[in-house]
């Protein structure tokens, strides 16, 4: 299989002090947008989310739709459990992620870029702010029609869901929507939007930067470039890290684990469970599990039953509860794995639960529900005697 | 006019009459009071030209946007994973014996909230808490007692 060696990288945070970030968009607005389209599909980036869709298609699709007004949102509400990244690229390298909006706002024809911060970086807000008015100052001088503003959340994991972030910036409760329409024919107020995670943007605007090329060299056939990582849990050197995409667990578990690593979660609470059987043979990419850069490391010290049941606590509260597949479900897989812990259900009452995370995955209305199945039963099938006794 | 309603008008007045200003309109509301009461969501309403129902509807919604009274200070702390095996538990029980509430509660002096919460994005410097919009990161129970009490201090 197509892999590549674990290997720090330095994109992300790095500065060039020859080509800012503002001139990254004085340089690259001389082009087509057809042509910035190119290239974008041509470095093969995607979605640094999550989902994971490319980029560059999200963008043509966008471009492709008529219309007086469209959108470019800059998904900062960053929930998942074990990701803390876009918090430190909105701290650190801001001025990137402008520049990512506004070359994307060209693309496809936008006037108007929202950053969407979580409410738990309330905190950021006003240093945010004045960094954005410069930036807009900027743009201004540059006769650059294309203005940045900041939204907040209030506290709503679901949020992080596109659809459910336009009805919260939309006034309303932070429901996900039918899909299609997609946001890139109907996302904020029903306009053509691209949407697209922190530091996807920031790539967008390095790929801007260093061309193609550069970023298509790292990683593999299906994962292009590197990825933004955070590391958390059983580990002593707990940070962000951009790392080359396409390395093998077993690499990931040699440079951050403890040395008593038992198992990995990779990607947040939605994420898959890895145990230490498994770290030589998964890959960290599209090709094997894909990641929206959470990595939380557990060792042999800690009970996966309090892991679970951590995980289901957090999906039952911050289920919308719309849809009846996740908010019930959730309920009933916490109750459910609490009664086979204290033995008021036999152990194969575990195999009805993971039918209804399979109903889930099919049923549930948005990623939130369907997901569950993922921490679910990987930990389910790797740690059953944890569960049960 | 109140001065609930002179502080709607003016979120109003800033962040424009349509249903998009919801949000920073009640974000504002509770930056100052700390919660939405019924009085307040009513005059959101009639500001906004919504009913009262679907203003209270996006705001049950929301974690952040309480509509029971508070404290004057919210502390949240993160009960997550990450934090929770770097020892939130002992966090809570040191606050709540010292602030003498449980999770949920406000103190009797009114002072102070005790919510916990999940993830705050702080994982790799857990146990975190926020108090209001203030970050405190790698607290241990002694730290975040005496982090709260100088909010005490600070808090008439």
């Amino acid at each position: 299989m197509d892999q590549k060696p674990l290997k720090k990288i330095d994109i992300i945070f790095g500065w060039d002090e020859r080509c800012t970030p503002i001139q990254v968009v004085e340089k690259t607005i001389k082009k087509t947008p057809e042509n910035i389209i190119l290239d974008m599909i041509d470095s093969g980036l995607k979605g640094r989310g999550g989902a994971g869709f490319p980029t560059g298609l999200k963008w043509k699709f966008t471009r492709n739709e008529e219309s007086e007004v469209k959108y470019v949102i800059c998904n900062a509400d960053e929930g998942e459990p074990g990701t803390f990244k876009d918090r430190e690229i909105l701290d650190k390298v801001p001025e990137k992620i402008f520049a990512g909006m506004t070359i994307c706002g060209y693309v496809i024809g936008a006037r108007e870029g929202y950053i969407y911060v979580r409410g738990e970086y309330n905190f950021m807000l006003k240093t945010l702010q004045q960094k954005i008015d410069i930036f807009n100052q900027q743009l201004h001088d540059m006769k650059v029609d294309f203005h940045v503003y900041l939204r907040s959340g209030s506290g709503a994991y679901v949020c992080g869901e596109e659809s459910a972030l336009f009805e919260s910036m939309e006034g309303k409760r932070g429901e996900p929507r039918n899909k299609p329409p997609y946001p890139t024919v109907a996302g904020y107020n029903n306009k053509p939007t691209v949407i697209n995670n922190v530091e996807t943007l920031v790539y967008t605007s390095e790929i801007c930067r260093m061309g193609p090329e550069q970023f298509k060299a790292l990683g593999t056939n299906d994962s292009r470039g590197s990825k933004v990582f955070s590391v958390s849990g059983d580990t002593p050197i707990a940070g962000i890290y951009e790392l080359e995409l396409g390395m093998p667990l077993r690499d990931f578990v040699d440079e951050f684990g403890d040395g008593d690593t038992k198992a990995i979660q990779v990607g947040g609470a939605s994420g898959h469970c890895v145990p230490r059987k498994k770290f030589n043979d998964t890959i960290i990419g599209f090709e094997g599990i894909p990641t929206g850069g959470s990595m939380m490391i557990f060792n042999s010290s800690r009970s996966m039953y309090n892991v679970l049941h951590d995980y289901l606590e957090f999906f039952t509260e911050e289920s919308c509860g719309q849809c009846t597949p996740c908010r019930i479900g959730c309920q009933q897989l916490l109750k459910g794995i609490e009664a086979v812990k204290k033995g008021e259900r036999p152990p194969t009452y575990l195999d009805d639960l993971k039918r209804l995370t399979a109903t889930m995955k099919i049923a549930a209305k948005c990623g939130l529900g369907q997901s569950v199945a993922n921490p679910f039963t990987s930990i389910v099938d790797n740690f059953r005697e944890e569960i049960i006794y | 006019m109140t001065t609930i309603e002179v502080l709607i008008h003016d979120l109003v007045e800033k962040h424009g009459k349509n249903r998009n200003a919801l949000m920073p309109v009640l974000q504002g509301v509770v930056a100052c009071e700390k919660f939405l009461s019924e009085e307040a969501m009513i005059a959101v309403a009639r500001e906004l030209d919504l009913s009262a129902a679907d203003v209270y509807g996006t705001a049950s919604f929301y974690t952040f946007l309480d509509t029971k009274p508070r404290g004057k200070n919210i502390i949240r702390v993160c009960k997550t994973i990450s934090c929770h095996m770097q020892g939130k538990d002992a966090i809570i029980k040191a606050i709540e014996s010292h602030l003498m509430v449980k999770v949920g509660e406000t103190s009797p002096d009114k002072k102070f909230t005790l919510l916990s919460a999940n993830c705050l994005g702080w994982c790799h410097k857990g146990p975190v808490m926020l108090i209001n919009d203030e970050v405190f990161p790698s607290v241990t129970p002694e730290k975040a007692i005496e982090i709260i009490e100088n909010f005490a201090k600070k808090t008439i």
